[in-house]
């Protein structure tokens, strides 16, 4: 069948390419199998590059431009790379209604990022998530994948901090 | 015959009599944050310390409800069923003595959770019933907790039409919020033709926030859903199905990929489901991040991997939908109730609730309350029970203002109405809905306008952009709203403030533009004072602060 020729070569020799290799033969190749593997790629290498996505697009048999609309349409894509550290503050109501925006607010004034942006260092991006579904410890932080209940300012603060300094 | 479904209870029953005493340790995603897999590793170090070495065993179990005490573990003894100990905030360090207690049948009464009180009297567990009881990763303990018994009952006692029958009978609904008869949805699929072949799709794309069933059932019970899903395969006559769970709930995915391999392993999936005629499959889908993902043609688009974007209805899933074959999509919850209405008849589950709104319904109680967590109770149960019997009153002596229910497509039920009792009916005539079952308490503090606002600024972000009055609407009526919030709002803003409402409500392609304006809408119903007092007062400052910026 046709689709199941269309084993290119990556964009480079990066090993990790391997991975998503992988995960499109497992899937015949098929266009449904578009998100399963950017998930992979992003997985693999933190974020979707230029290269990464005409790479999946021509496997695929996918327009660039349906991949393209894909990894900006969800969330959970990037388009560019995070910082070396991230920090993820829940914005479900539980999270809201019990004080996330000050949290927000003090990563802000310390750190001089809003949601979405990194560091000018590259050590720390500032995340959001609509809700972790741990609204019994609201509000919820997630520190490079620890989530955290039951946080305020000077908590989450404080761990970022501890985070900085374990790097030194 | 298929007799692996008998075997392995006998062989785990066996197991089960070297031991005296069981811990069971949550390790759902709640009590995981709080480090319970610190205390399940400090409890198997202290129990295997033991001489007799057999003495106390340690599982990692599901979520036991009460989140707000986590983490929590509870204790059971062989041959005394009564004798039961419910632990919350435990730490590592009490491990020593914990095990000590156990083996003394003791309690540590510091850390006693009572069980007696109304948190756990009051639910009645159907869909939660193996949660926090059995171990999440293992298939055998299902299977002893009567797992696939409901399967095996239908693959060779029923046929497709009696197992619809039965479902019809139960009079289950729609979890997922909309409440449609889960009957005639499975009738109207098994009547549709296929081109090639049918298709089930468990919606596990729990968006609204603040609410956190799915995946506590995913988590904690996974073979659960997995064998509704089957069930449902038989009774319509697919063969695939897809379980689609969002991307923020790896650890759901990760025991759901477990459980597909167990089951496989063991001839309940795959060809020949039980040594019988029948086959099925079950693959997952993970989703990206799009709350639109939850309306079911956005899901199709999703699993065929497009942009989650809605597409207008008729004609329904059921006939066109995945690869533009019928397609069966219910959400987790109503396929976690296949199995025990099966094994327990229709009629059984009819009888529970009210007459339009039948069985269970599983709520994520959140908020300014004591307890917060995962509770399931029979519809028709009030607020008020739920708020001070269940969750234990609110915070700091407060008095509660309003429950939110629905998430971003609800709205909030003000103190007054707390009698009512529970139904699709009665929330949808207080201007709310179901929904997937979130349920926020807020105390007497709240600002009810700055929670309209808060909804619809997450409803501008996470509408999909295809149709015009959502994708416009809803920034219009952030905007509207956050101008009132800051109290430069006039009343023409507030005139078209009401006006956009019902333009976006009417006009707009998908569940979410249709039901974005609720909140706003219930709010000014209920609360239209706070919403003039601001119009009012030109110089005061009410919002609480600013939100992310617009994307």
């Amino acid at each position: 069948m046709l689709l199941k020729t269309r084993q290119l070569d990556p964009p480079s020799a990066d090993k990790r390419w391997k991975f998503v290799q992988a995960v499109m033969r497992r899937n015949g190749y098929h266009r449904s199998a578009l998100i399963e593997t950017l998930h992979v790629v992003q997985g693999a290498f933190g974020y979707l590059d230029p290269d990464a996505l005409k790479y999946v697009s021509l496997s695929l048999g996918v327009p660039l431009s349906r991949t393209y609309g894909v990894s900006t349409f969800y969330h959970l894509f990037r388009l560019k790379p995070g910082g070396r550290h991230s920090c993820v503050v829940c914005q479900g109501t539980a999270c809201y209604i019990k004080g996330s925006a000050e949290i927000l607010q003090s990563i802000r004034d310390v750190y001089g990022i809003v949601p979405g942006e990194t560091t000018a260092d590259g050590q720390l991006s500032l995340l959001t998530a609509r809700c972790l579904g741990t609204c019994s410890l609201a509000p919820v932080t997630v520190v490079d994948n620890t989530v955290s209940g039951n946080q305020d300012p000077q908590k989450t603060l404080e761990m970022l901090g501890r985070m900085a300094d374990s790097d030194v | 015959m298929y007799d692996q479904l008998e075997n392995i209870p006998i062989a785990e029953q066996a197991e089960d009599e070297k031991f005296a005493h069981t811990f069971h340790v949550c390790v759902a995603a709640s009590c995981l944050s709080l480090q319970s897999d610190k205390v399940l590793g400090a409890l198997r170090e202290h129990a295997a310390g033991e001489e007799t070495g057999h003495h106390c065993r340690v599982k990692g179990v599901g979520c036991m409800g009460l989140c707000s005490q986590g983490p929590m573990v509870s204790v059971s003894h062989r041959n005394e069923p009564g004798n039961f100990a419910v632990y919350g905030k435990v730490s590592p360090e009490h491990a020593p003595a914990l095990v000590e207690a156990a083996r003394e049948r003791e309690v540590v009464s510091e850390l006693l959770c009572d069980t007696g009180m109304p948190f756990f009297r009051r639910q009645k567990k159907i869909v939660l019933a193996n949660c926090g009881v059995i171990n999440p990763e293992r298939i055998e303990e299902y299977i002893v907790a009567g797992g696939y018994q409901a399967l095996l009952t239908v693959l060779t006692e029923m046929t497709p039409g009696e197992v619809i029958d039965e479902v019809v009978r139960s009079g289950l609904r729609g979890r997922g919020g909309g409440g449609y008869p889960t009957g005639l949805k499975w009738k109207s699929v098994a009547k549709a033709e296929a081109k090639r072949r049918k298709y089930i799709l468990c919606n596990g794309d729990e968006g609204d926030p603040g609410a956190f069933m799915d995946r506590s059932v995913l988590e904690s019970d996974p073979h659960r859903v997995i064998e509704g899903m089957i069930i449902a395969g038989y009774a319509v006559g697919a063969r695939e199905g897809y379980l689609y769970v969002r991307g923020e709930y790896p650890l759901a995915v990760d025991r759901l990929h477990k459980a597909i391999h167990q089951a496989r392993r063991l001839g309940i999936l795959g060809d020949k489901v039980c040594g019988t005629r029948f086959s099925f499959n079950v693959d997952i889908r993970i989703g990206a991040g799009a709350f639109v993902c939850g309306e079911e043609t956005a899901l199709i688009a999703s699993v065929e991997g497009l942009r989650a974007t809605p597409r207008s209805r008729p004609p329904y899933p059921a006939e066109f939908g995945l690869w533009n074959e019928p397609t069966l999509i219910n959400n987790v919850e109503t396929f976690a109730n296949i199995a025990p209405i099966i094994q327990n008849g229709g009629s059984w589950y009819a009888a529970i609730g009210t007459k339009e709104s039948t069985g269970t319904k599983v709520f994520a109680l959140a908020g300014s309350v004591h307890n917060t967590g995962l509770i399931e109770v029979p519809m028709g149960i009030s607020f008020q029970e739920i708020v001070s019997d269940i969750g234990g009153g609110i915070l700091d002596g407060r008095q509660a203002k309003a429950v939110q229910t629905g998430g971003p497509s609800g709205g909030c039920i003000p103190a007054e109405y707390f009698e009512t009792e529970i139904d699709y009916e009665s929330l949808k005539v207080l201007g709310s809905i179901m929904g997937s079952g979130g349920m926020i308490v807020m105390d007497d503090t709240a600002n009810m306008v700055d929670v309209a606002r808060y909804f619809m600024d997450f409803c501008k972000t996470e509408s999909c952009g295809k149709c015009v009055p959502c994708r416009v609407g809803t920034v219009h009526m952030s905007n509207l709203l956050e101008k009132i919030c800051r109290g430069q709002g006039t009343d023409q803003d507030f005139w078209a403030l009401e006006e956009l409402c019902r333009v976006v409500r009417e006009t707009s392609l998908c569940g979410l533009g249709q039901t974005s304006p609720n909140p706003v809408l219930s709010t000014l119903r209920h609360y239209r004072h706070e919403y003039l007092e601001l119009l009012r007062n030109d110089d005061q400052q009410q919002c609480t602060d600013e939100m992310e910026p617009a994307s």
